[in-house]
Order: structure tokens, then C-alpha cells, then sequence
């Protein structure tokens, strides 16, 4: 494995991972996307993507506008069905699954453009984030006492570490319709990470944001990153985002795959240039 | 000045997560409840409740309110918290009343008020067959869908002789039953006892509703209602959603229309369970507020209230009834216009308005 | 197997036995049908233009309708003659009507509710139905009045063919009735295909802010709209007033023009038509001769359950715009 543009040395570990320069553990591949072509009526979105994404690694997927991006990330979490093409995860073969069952091995998501619950407070909207690890039966929630309400405690008392964690205390029981924009967006992230997933598919997390509000969820991002284990898959568009927060990156441009590796490499591929990055 | 929430701590999650964390909000609700018993004990006197005769006030007013605010709670699980439009109210109600009835003839020596529930849970079940539809239709098509419910049903309530007992009018009548030795259903009712059951099983059914609301449950509903496919990306399966607030809105609506043949009207037929009855307890919801529990019992209170008082108000000037019926539907359809336009969370978003207000008080903002 | 005979075989031997009357059911089901496509039609003209279900739509059936006897009657005692004179002056009044009600909606209840999500809309025009309920029964009475059908110079009387061994029944009313349908469905598509206004509405239909970008004034677009809708109300009020009274339980009956949407698809006039014929014959069809299993009356709710198979199948209709959710 040859060494980095920017000083990243990789040397593989007997568990087929590497540990980057700052110390991270990357692992195995975690979830492998093999010919994927996805197409609507006559349009072709994605035209035979194939990458990987390493278990504890942040992945960016990036590309001019209409590459085929967010629908990457729909077809990853089962919301689209690709016409061609295998996605393997944790080492088997995922079959056609509905949006539910993909939440349900782990993988949360956030979006482009805002899908929070217009209807709720903030903390509402995070803790329909643990709607999948709250088990308690009809009977109890009729009652509202004894284990549910315990169920309830729990949930609350993690929901409360995420907030902390993304310094939102003072919105906690705003309408999220109210918020500024940057603040749904993190309230959104929270909403994503009280799912505790294994894998965090990001859709332009720092669209429409500020220098400052992007140095901040560049920040948590790396936290999420480091501090909870959780591999990330992020769209993004800031070059310099992508340079300093990814471990590796694809690139797509009108569905079709231009290339495929380290930032620095990818930032000297002479396709990329011409598609995307310009002069 | 006495509507404050400074010095109102919560020291854990538990007591901020209770229905009403507001201090004063939980004294307004001891008011309500020492109100309701107040009431009753008029009633029970013969003194006349706001200066009408009790037994006109509870069999005209109050009781019908009481059971049109179960039916409302029902429709606002279904349509507020869980976004499914529903024109099939009125219908559910009638399984629910037809249900009770053919219950009751065959085991008449159960507890009626357990047979209440049974019917509840018959009309549930019809609620989720008839929700079905909603796994693959939204919108403004579910709302044809419910329709087809409402027409089917009406239908079959006129059709299926069995479901009247034969009865060549094809009404039925309800037969006396009794609740702790007190006659509570048929002409010689206690007036008092009708109105405490009723309350009763109003208050009883308010505080599983709140409870579901705010738990994972009425979570997943409102997921659903707000944004149905993030909701799904989180984790939610639509099926059990969807299926649970049809089932959980048709049982309300099943019980109130048992209630409401039984206790109130005493006999019923087809009509007391059609289209425009549907459309009066949409009314009642929205106009109450779409999503909230207190405003189903603005709502419910509102639509049945301003149409007597507005006969009340015609009759003092020599004009009749029927006239004044029209102005009221006329007045009515205005008024949804106007909440519409207005506030589209109705009464009850008008009311927190108010509090919100009367937290700064005497401060103007 | 008496009752897998009675379902699946003697309804066509009944059919094939009496040629005749299967003919005359076949039409008296066309007719209704041509019927509850212009209900439709009306539904189809303001959804394309401005995305709102107005629900008020078979209200408008009947206030239109209620609203040309009540001028009428009117007319009359105030001295003027029966006759082509009275009725024309009837129309006219009825029209501007129709047009004030056009220009109340859009100037009282769509201008402030504009943007506001599609259920507030539709709530909206329900509470536009049952202001014209209320109002229309205070101002007409109650009670069902016949059409001035003669007055309006449309055709009484029937011509009865023999064929098929029997005899079937032509109603004049029934074919002035299709063909004024069909004109005044011919008349809408020139309207929409040639004239400013119509080209204007298409735009409208595709795209608001493009067609407000390029000058179209939205707010005359909907008056228009809303003004042709009401024709439509009252060309339909006319032909089903002349056939049945005209009476506020027409408004129930025009809660069918739902399914035949369903079926047709929001936003098509073509499917209006074809829905609204299928519906129609499939309900005549149905209640004659598998509705004496079920005790009859059947007619209430089996166009709803049409439009629900179909809508588990094929949830835009026969004509409508696939649903492609985006996230």
C-alpha cells in the first residue's frame, strides 16, 4: 500500500484494516456496492457503481449535481431498488429489502433536505430515533406505567447524552419548524445517532451552512467518528470538507463512477478534474 | 402573574415526561373534575343547570357532548395524529352501536358496560379490514376509500335483518339494562347515572389516549402523519402504524357509538350513522384542532353547542327552527373557512395562544 | 353450488336471454355514466389548474341547479311569462351567480390560504360545501323542485325501437343529454387548445411560478377556472334535475364522482370520461344483475369498491401520472 498524498501510511493488519495516521482503526469492508445500475422509466440515475466502505472509515461520495449521489444513498438504504447489481453487508449477500428492515441492521441516514417531524419538538423528533429499541407491548403503553414508563426513562436519559454531545440543550423543546436551518440540521444528525447505527449515510450535511456553522459539524462529525465507533458515508460538496474529514472517496458524475480512492489521489485524477473540480 | 412556570423544576425524567408537567395546568384539570361532579350533584338535586331544567341540560347538552367528544378523540387519532383522512366515522360508530346491540340480546345478563368495550373492540376490528387500503393509498385517495367504508356499511345496517333483530321498522331499541342495581339504558334511566357512566368511561378512555400519544406508539403515528418516509428509513413499519391507529380510532368511535345509541338516543336507525354525521365529526376535529386531545373537546362541545344556541337565539326572534338549523350549517361552514385561514390548529392552538399570553400577564410581551 | 350458479352463471344467461333489456341496461348505465363524468370534469378542471380536490364540486351541481328553478320562480312572480325568454333570463342570472360564487371562493378563501399544505385546501373546500348547504337550503327550501326542463327547449318524451326480440327504450332527455355532454366537453378542449385563456391554463396546470414568471396573472386564472367549473355544475344540474328532482340528496350522489376520479385519474379529462362510463354502466350492470343476491341497492357503494381494487392496483388511474416518490 503506497503512502498517501498527505502523509496517511496504511499497512494492512491481519484483519484486513489498517490504522490511518491519527491513530484510527479502519476495518474490514463493511458493506461492498457491486454494479449497481439504477434506473427511472428512461433515465439512467446510476450506471455500474461499484465501491466499498470500510468498517470505522469515513467514506465521502461526491460529484456535480444530478450524479446520481442521493440516489446512491437510496439505494444503500433500501428505498430504491437497483434494476442490476449486488450490495453486500457485513459479508452477506443483502436481498431486496424495504427501508424498514435496512434501519433495522443498523444503517440511519439523514437528508438533503430537511426530513424532520414538522409536528414535533425537538426532543420529540430525536427520540423517534429509538422508535426501533422500544419493545414494551400495546398493554403497557395503554398504561403508561410500570415498564413502559422505565422503557421511556431509559430512552430519554440517552437521548439527553446526544443532545449534550450536540449542544442543543436550549432547543430541546422548540417545534422543529421554528429552528434555523443549522439547527435542524444537527437536530437531524441527533435523530440519526439515537438510532446508534452501525453505518451513517450523510446527504449534504453542510449544505447552506456558514464557515463556522460548517467547522462545527465537521467537528461532531469527526466525533461521531471517533468518539462512537460509527463508519460514515457522506455526500458533500466542499472540496475542503471532503479533503480534511475522508478517509477515502468515489466519485460520480452523471451516474457513472469516475474514480475511486484517497482524497489526494482522487484530487490529481485528471477525470475528476475535468467533470468537476475545473481548472 | 399566576400563570408561571419559573420555580416549576422537574428533578427527573419521569415527572417531565408526565401529561400535564405545568402546575397550573394540572389545578385546571382538578377544576374540570370538581366541575363534572358538580354538575352531576344538580342534576341528582333537580336544580337546574344554568338556568335550564338538569334533565333537558344532560339528555340535550351535556351527555350528547360528552359521547361526540369520544367520537372526536377516535377521528383525531386516526386523522390528527396519524394523517389518515377518514370519512368512515359515522359508520363506525354503527358497528360499534350494532355490535352492543346484537351482544346484549344474546348475553343479556353481562355487565353492559363490558359489552361497550366488546363492541369497541368489534368495531376495531372492522377499522383495521377497512384500513387495509391505507398500505398502498394516501391522501385524498384514502378518503375515497373511507368513503366506500361509509357507504357499505350504511348499507348493510339497513340490509342485514339480523343485525336489527328482525325488526320490520329496521331500528333498534334498546332494552333496559342495569349498572349496580341503577337502570341506565331505556326510558325509566337515571339521568345522573347515564352522565356518570358516560363521564366515566370518557375520562377513562381520554387517559389511554393521552398515554398512547405520548409514548412510542403515538410517536410512530405522528412519524407516519408527518413525514411517512423518513419515518420508514427510521425503522417504523407502515403496516403496524397505520393499521394500529385505524384499530385504536375505530375502537373509540365503536364505543361512543354504543354509548350513544345506548344512552343517549335509546333507539336508533340507519340515518343516526351516515355520511353527514361523518362529516360533522371531521367538523368537530378540525374545527377543535387537528392533533390535540383538548381540542377534541373544544371542538366536539363547539359543533354541538352553537347550533342550539343559535336556535335559542332565532327562536327569541320569531324565527324557526329549520331556518335557524341552515344559518348554523351555513355558520359553520364559514367558520372552518375562517380557522382554516386563521389558525388551522384550531381552537385548541387559539387556547395555548391564550396561556402563552397569560404567562406574561400583566406584561405585554 | 346454488349460490357459485347464481354468481357466476345465471347473471350472463340472464343477459344473453333478454338481449333487449341487457341493451337498455347497458345504456341507461352509459347515460349515468356521461353524467357522472361531467361531475368529474368539473373535480379535473380545478385540480389541473390549481392542485386543489374541490369537494364542493356536487354541491355546486345542486346550487346551480336550485339556483335556476329559484330565478325562475322568481321570474314568474314577478309577472314575466313562461317561455324560451324566461328561461334564457333565468340562465343568465343563474350564470352570474355561478360567477359571483367563482369570484367569493378565490378572493375569500384561496387567496389567503395559498401555499398552505393540499389538506387544508381540501378541508377548505368542505367547509365551502356545507356553507352552500346551509345557504342554499335557507335560501331555496328544502324541499326537491323540478327542472324547467321544457322551457330550456329540451326534448321530453321517448322513442321506443324494437330489437333484439324485445323493445328498448330511448329517452330524449337521455341523448340531448350526451350530446350536449359531448359538446360541451368538445367546446372546453377547443377553449383549452386555441384560445389565450385556454393555453393560459395549461401553463397554470403544469407549472404555477413558471406561468406567474412568465406574466400569467394566477388569480384571474382561478376565477376562470372556477367560473368553468360552475358551468359545468350547471349543465350537469340541468340534464340530472331534469331526470330526478332536484334536491339536496343529489349532493350524495355526486360523492360517486370520487370514484370515477379514482379511476380516471386526477387530472385527465379524457379519463374523467372513460371513468366515468365505467363506472356507470359497471354499476347498472352490477346491481341489475348480481344486486338481487345481495337484497338490492347495491348501486351505493360498488363504485367505490371498483375504484378501491383498482386503486391497489394501479394507484394514478387509467390515465394519471405515475407517483415517483422522491426523498
Amino acid at each position: 500500500m503506497a503512502p498517501g498524498m498527505d502523509g496517511q501510511s496504511m499497512e494492512a493488519t491481519e484483519t484486513d484494516g489498517y490504522v490511518t495516521a491519527d491513530g484510527r482503526q479502519i476495518g474490514g469492508v463493511m458493506m461492498d456496492i457491486r454494479n449497481i445500475v439504477l434506473r427511472f422509466g428512461g433515465v439512467t440515475a446510476i450506471q455500474d457503481v461499484t465501491f466499498d466502505i470500510r468498517k470505522g472509515e469515513v467514506r465521502a461520495i461526491i460529484g456535480p449535481n444530478g450524479a446520481g449521489k442521493s440516489s446512491m444513498l437510496n439505494v444503500i438504504n433500501g428505498f430504491y431498488h437497483p434494476q442490476e447489481g449486488e450490495i453486500w453487508f457485513k459479508g452477506k449477500l443483502r436481498p431486496s429489502m424495504k427501508p424498514y428492515e435496512v434501519a433495522e441492521q443498523g444503517i440511519a441516514r439523514t437528508f438533503q433536505n430537511i426530513a424532520l417531524f414538522k409536528g414535533m419538538s425537538t426532543l420529540d423528533n430525536i427520540m423517534t430515533g429509538r422508535q426501533l429499541k422500544m419493545k414494551k407491548n400495546f398493554f403497557w403503553q395503554m398504561l403508561r406505567y410500570g415498564p413502559a414508563i422505565q422503557e421511556e426513562v431509559e430512552h430519554r436519559q440517552k437521548v439527553e447524552e446526544i443532545i449534550d454531545f450536540l449542544e442543543i440543550q436550549a432547543i430541546r423543546k422548540t417545534p422543529v419548524g421554528s429552528l434555523p436551518y443549522g439547527m435542524q440540521k444537527r437536530v437531524e444528525l441527533a435523530r440519526a445517532l439515537a438510532m446508534e447505527p452501525e453505518l451513517l449515510l450523510l446527504d449534504e450535511p453542510m449544505a447552506g451552512m456558514n464557515v463556522e456553522e460548517k467547522e462545527d459539524m465537521s467537528r461532531f462529525i469527526i466525533d461521531v467518528n471517533e468518539q462512537y465507533g460509527t463508519t460514515i458515508c457522506l455526500i458533500e460538496h466542499d472540496m475542503g470538507v471532503v479533503m480534511d474529514l475522508a478517509d477515502r472517496v468515489v466519485v460520480l458524475d452523471y451516474g457513472k463512477q469516475l474514480a475511486d480512492g484517497l482524497p489526494g489521489d482522487v484530487q490529481k485524477d485528471q477525470a475528476v478534474i475535468d467533470a468537476y473540480l475545473g481548472v | 402573574m399566576f400563570y408561571r412556570e419559573a420555580g416549576d423544576f422537574k428533578t427527573s425524567y419521569k415527572s417531565d415526561l408526565q401529561a400535564f408537567p405545568i402546575r397550573q395546568d394540572k389545578i385546571g384539570i382538578y377544576i374540570w373534575l370538581i366541575i363534572a361532579l358538580v354538575v352531576a350533584l344538580f342534576a341528582y338535586k333537580e336544580w337546574g343547570i344554568m338556568g335550564m331544567d338538569s334533565g333537558f341540560a344532560m339528555k340535550a347538552i351535556i351527555i350528547p357532548t360528552l359521547v361526540f367528544t369520544l367520537t372526536t378523540l377516535g377521528l383525531n387519532i386516526l386523522t390528527g395524529f396519524a394523517g389518515q383522512i377518514s370519512l368512515g366515522t359515522g359508520a363506525f360508530m354503527g358497528v360499534g352501536a350494532y355490535a352492543c346491540y346484537k351482544l346484549t340480546t344474546y348475553f343479556p345478563d353481562v355487565n353492559i358496560i363490558i359489552l361497550f368495550f366488546a363492541s369497541g373492540l368489534v368495531s376495531a376490528a372492522v377499522g383495521v379490514l377497512f384500513g387495509l387500503p391505507s398500505l398502498r393509498i394516501k391522501g385524498f385517495y384514502l378518503v375515497v376509500a373511507t368513503l366506500g367504508a361509509q357507504f357499505f356499511l350504511e348499507w348493510l345496517f339497513g340490509r342485514w335483518a339480523w343485525l336489527y333483530n328482525n325488526n320490520p321498522s329496521g331500528a333498534i331499541e334498546v332494552p333496559v339494562r342495569t349498572l349496580f342495581g341503577v337502570e341506565i339504558t331505556g326510558a325509566n334511566a337515571s339521568v345522573v347515572a347515564q352522565y356518570l357512566v358516560v363521564l366515566g368511561i370518557l375520562i377513562f378512555m381520554t387517559w389511554i389516549a393521552s398515554n398512547l400519544i405520548r409514548g412510542r406508539i403515538g410517536r410512530s403515528w405522528m412519524m407516519i402523519r408527518d413525514m411517512d418516509i423518513a419515518a420508514e428509513l427510521i425503522g417504523v413499519r407502515p403496516l403496524w402504524a397505520k393499521l394500529s391507529a385505524f384499530a385504536v380510532s375505530s375502537f373509540y368511535c365503536g364505543v361512543s357509538g354504543a354509548l350513544m345509541v345506548f344512552i343517549w338516543l335509546g333507539a336508533a336507525e340507519v340515518e343516526s350513522f351516515d355520511i353527514n354525521h361523518s362529516f360533522l365529526y371531521l367538523f368537530m376535529v378540525i374545527i377543535g384542532g387537528l392533533g390535540s386531545i383538548t381540542g377534541s373537546y373544544m371542538g366536539a362541545a363547539f359543533i354541538w353547542i352553537f347550533p342550539i344556541v343559535l336556535k335559542e337565539i332565532g327562536k327569541s326572534f320569531g324565527v324557526g327552527a329549520t331556518v335557524m338549523e341552515n344559518i348554523s350549517l351555513l355558520a359553520i361552514g364559514v367558520m372552518i373557512v375562517i380557522i382554516l385561514i386563521k389558525e388551522p390548529h384550531g381552537l385548541a392552538r387559539l387556547w395555548q395562544i391564550a396561556k402563552q399570553k397569560l404567562r406574561l400577564w400583566p406584561f405585554p410581551h | 353450488m346454488d349460490f357459485l350458479y347464481d354468481v357466476l352463471i345465471k347473471p350472463f344467461v340472464e343477459m344473453g336471454g333478454d338481449p333487449a333489456f341487457f341493451f337498455q341496461v347497458l345504456w341507461e348505465g352509459f347515460v349515468a355514466g356521461i353524467l357522472y363524468a361531467l361531475i368529474a370534469l368539473g373535480f379535473v378542471l380545478i385540480f389541473k389548474a390549481s392542485g386543489i380536490f374541490n369537494f364542493a364540486q356536487g354541491i355546486m351541481v345542486v346550487f346551480a341547479a336550485l339556483g335556476l328553478v329559484g330565478f325562475y320562480e322568481v321570474l314568474g312572480s314577478a309577472g314575466i311569462e313562461s317561455g324560451t325568454v324566461k328561461a334564457v333570463i333565468s340562465l343568465v342570472l343563474t350564470l352570474t351567480m355561478m360567477y359571483a360564487l367563482a369570484f367569493g371562493v378565490e378572493r375569500l378563501v384561496l387567496r389567503p390560504l395559498v401555499g398552505q399544505e393540499d389538506i387544508i385546501l381540501f378541508m377548505s373546500t368542505i367547509g365551502i360545501t356545507f356553507m352552500l348547504i346551509g345557504g342554499g337550503q335557507w335560501i331555496f327550501g328544502g324541499e326537491p323542485k323540478s327542472m324547467i326542463t321544457e322551457d330550456l327547449g329540451l326534448p321530453t318524451g321517448d322513442t321506443v325501437v324494437d330489437a333484439f326480440g324485445g323493445i328498448i327504450i330511448f329517452q330524449h332527455l337521455d341523448v340531448a343529454a350526451t350530446i350536449i355532454a359531448g359538446l360541451l366537453i368538445a367546446g372546453l378542449a377547443l377553449f383549452f387548445s386555441k384560445t389565450k385563456t385556454g393555453r393560459a391554463l395549461r401553463a397554470v396546470a403544469d407549472d404555477h411560478q413558471a406561468a406567474v414568471s412568465v406574466g400569467i396573472g394566477l388569480n384571474q386564472i382561478w376565477v376562470v377556472v372556477w367560473f368553468a367549473a360552475g358551468i359545468v355544475a350547471l349543465v350537469t344540474g340541468v340534464m340530472w334535475g331534469a331526470k330526478s328532482d332536484v334536491s339536496f340528496a343529489l349532493q350524495i350522489v355526486a360523492l360517486k364522482a370520487l370514484p370515477v376520479l379514482v379511476l380516471g385519474g386526477f387530472t385527465s379529462i379524457p379519463g374523467a370520461i372513460v371513468g366515468g362510463l365505467i363506472i356507470g354502466i359497471g354499476e347498472k350492470v352490477f346491481e341489475l344483475y348480481w344486486g338481487g343476491l345481495m337484497g338490492g341497492g347495491v348501486e351505493s357503494w360498488f363504485a367505490f369498491i371498483i375504484a378501491l381494487i383498482f386503486l391497489l392496483f394501479r394507484p394514478q388511474g387509467i390515465f394519471g401520472d405515475k407517483i415517483i416518490e422522491r426523498v
